[in-house]
């Protein structure tokens, strides 16, 4: 076993851990976008695919990297597009004037 | 290590933090944005990195710049196009797309990786090589089909119902046996591409033989596990052309992918285990005890109107019969409609309301609904027993008293506690079964009546009648 694969497999195992924690407490409101955001990360496949391109000097090699460039493309800019344009529709409250006062959650009332 | 090799090295550090921190800040509605937006830099500058780690090293030709270029522009216009245009109301199938393609590019970086040295003269690929290949392949590949098919079945190309043809069982087994023992074969030191061929064959089967016998109901969920699936082959990915922001990533989209599954299956009180061995209707409905006979009250447009219009505290139950009509904008009209009556309105949001979790947040947010006024099952059952009128539009299941007995298809599903409203007005298309297969108790409770409409011409009529009841 080299140093490099030991240093490989403690990252991994560190990144499992960190990606089990970091979204424990997640409401189930976010979880579409969530879901979303984390299927853009592993666009990161794209960086795989740029250099495996780098390797390429044959046709088969050429239509592999085509593809999987292809692919991790539509993956990471679309990803992150929907993502996007999810996250931004959320809201906090209503800008225009609402002079209800019944509002029983005591939301900050526009001046 | 050459400079270079430094300066990539801490790019992929600094787009490893963006997204760890990136996906903490998802955690919060108020944050999420900019946790996407963080974790978007992260990528640009790991994939800058990697221009600038290419164009420094020299080892690619001009054809190899021209296939990248060529892909990614190819992709990402795709991509960007589909993003733009999708209509909200489907946004699991394209997640499903973008995670189809994703597991795929996977696959194809460790094919390309073991052709390619297959092809040099003596070749050898080490075991700390091959065992990352073979699962990046296998896992790969059946994210792949599993995650098109997902989509098909939600986007109404493929039957939504759980498809098993006689032997089905038989044809998994057979497939898993042909990957692990080519995969197998393979550690223990062959180099045949031949084997990878059908190693690579039987995942694509696999991922289609999976999916095809899960109801559609159940499609969120698979989804969530073939994106921590995805994660998990881009990890191996990583290993195989030893890049660790790969590893990174990939780990990370495998562990918070797993946890958001179980989050997801908790939600409708199903064990992973159970749907990936078969979904609803593939033998547990012939226990269903759930219709209890009684009448259906139908109630006229003009009367629900006055029923929401003179109503102090209104709850609405939005579910997917909503978004498949459309009529997210319709139903926020309405409720500014009633708060302008100074009536008290909220919506109460079922964890697997829609087609996915958190998906009607995102539909009512698309319709300008703030957050905030969207309450979560937990916040809002206990409120139920005052609200005058409960609204549930295009909303089944989750509704459905049942649940809380023993004995039936969604027995054990947490449902929000529509049935203790002091009055409840159901809006649908027809007196049909939700995913379930089963009918709902609600329908004939005593204290319910049916507004029988689609939703978007239903609640237009509704607001104009609400509208006019002070004319």
């Amino acid at each position: 076993m080299t140093t490099n694969l030991l240093a490989d497999i403690s990252i991994f195992v560190l990144s499992l851990l960190v990606g089990f924690e970091v979204i424990s407490k997640v409401p189930s409101t976010l979880h579409t976008p969530l879901m979303s955001a984390a299927n853009s990360i592993h666009g990161i496949v794209f960086v795989g695919a740029m250099l495996t391109a780098a390797q390429a000097h044959d046709t088969v090699g050429y239509v592999l990297a085509f593809d999987a460039a292809t692919f991790a493309a539509m993956n990471v800019v679309g990803g992150y597009r929907v993502t996007g344009r999810m996250l931004k529709m959320f809201r906090r409250a209503p800008a225009p004037a609402r002079r209800d006062p019944e509002d029983a959650s005591g939301g900050t009332v526009a001046p | 290590m050459s400079t270079i090799e430094i300066v990539t090295s801490l790019a992929y550090l600094v787009a490893a933090v963006g997204f760890v921190v990136g996906l903490h800040l998802m955690n919060s509605p108020a944050t999420a944005r900019r946790g996407s937006q963080l974790s978007s830099v992260g990528m640009v500058v790991a994939v800058a990195a990697t221009v600038a780690k290419l164009a420094d090293n020299g080892g690619i030709t001009g054809t190899g710049w021209a296939v990248l270029a060529g892909g990614t522009v190819l992709g990402g216009a795709v991509g960007l196009r589909s993003a733009d245009t999708v209509k909200m109301t489907a946004i699991p199938q394209l997640v499903s797309i973008f995670n189809a393609v994703g597991g795929g590019a996977a696959a194809l970086l460790a094919v390309a990786d073991f052709v390619r040295i297959i092809g040099t003269t003596n070749p050898s690929i080490p075991t700390r090589v091959m065992v990352p290949t073979v699962l990046d392949v296998i896992i790969g590949a059946v994210t792949f089909t599993g995650s098109l098919l997902a989509a098909g079945k939600l986007q109404g190309w493929v039957p939504g119902q759980p498809l098993v043809f006689p032997g089905v069982r038989v044809v998994n087994a057979a497939l898993v046996a042909v990957m692990l023992g080519g995969g197998a074969y393979l550690v223990s030191g062959s180099h045949s591409g031949w084997v990878l061929l059908v190693v690579l064959v039987a995942s694509l089967g696999f991922g289609v033989t999976m999916v095809m016998p899960i109801g559609g109901a159940d499609m969120p969920v698979v989804i969530s596990l073939l994106n921590a699936l995805t994660g998990t082959a881009v990890a191996m990915a990583g290993f195989v052309i030893d890049n660790t922001a790969l590893i990174i990533a990939g780990a990370l989209v495998g562990a918070s992918g797993a946890i958001l599954t179980k989050l997801m299956a908790d939600a409708m009180n199903r064990s992973i285990a159970n749907i990936v061995v078969g979904g609803f209707g593939t033998g547990d409905t012939a226990t269903v005890t759930a219709s209890a006979g009684g009448e259906v009250r139908q109630i006229a447009v003009a009367d629900a109107a006055i029923q929401l219009g003179y109503a102090a505290k209104v709850v609405i139950v939005p579910g997917y019969g909503l978004a498949a009509a459309q009529a997210q904008h319709e139903v926020a009209q309405l409720a500014t409609e009633l708060e302008k009556r100074g009536t008290e309105v909220s919506f109460a949001i079922h964890p697997v309301a829609g087609r996915m979790p958190g998906h009607m947040n995102v539909l009512l947010a698309e319709a300008n609904v703030p957050y905030t006024a969207l309450r979560e099952m937990d916040d809002i059952n206990s409120e139920f027993p005052q609200a005058d009128v409960a609204l549930v539009i295009g909303a089944n299941d989750v509704t459905h008293p049942a649940a809380r007995r023993p004995g039936t298809a969604i027995s054990g599903m947490p449902i929000l506690d529509v049935d203790k409203a002091k009055h409840i007005i159901v809006v649908k298309r027809s007196l049909g079964h939700g995913y379930a297969g089963i009918d709902n108790e609600l329908y004939t409770d005593p204290h319910t009546d049916m507004l029988l409409a689609d939703a978007k011409s239903g609640l237009t009529e509704l607001v104009a009648a609400i509208k006019s009841l002070d004319a």
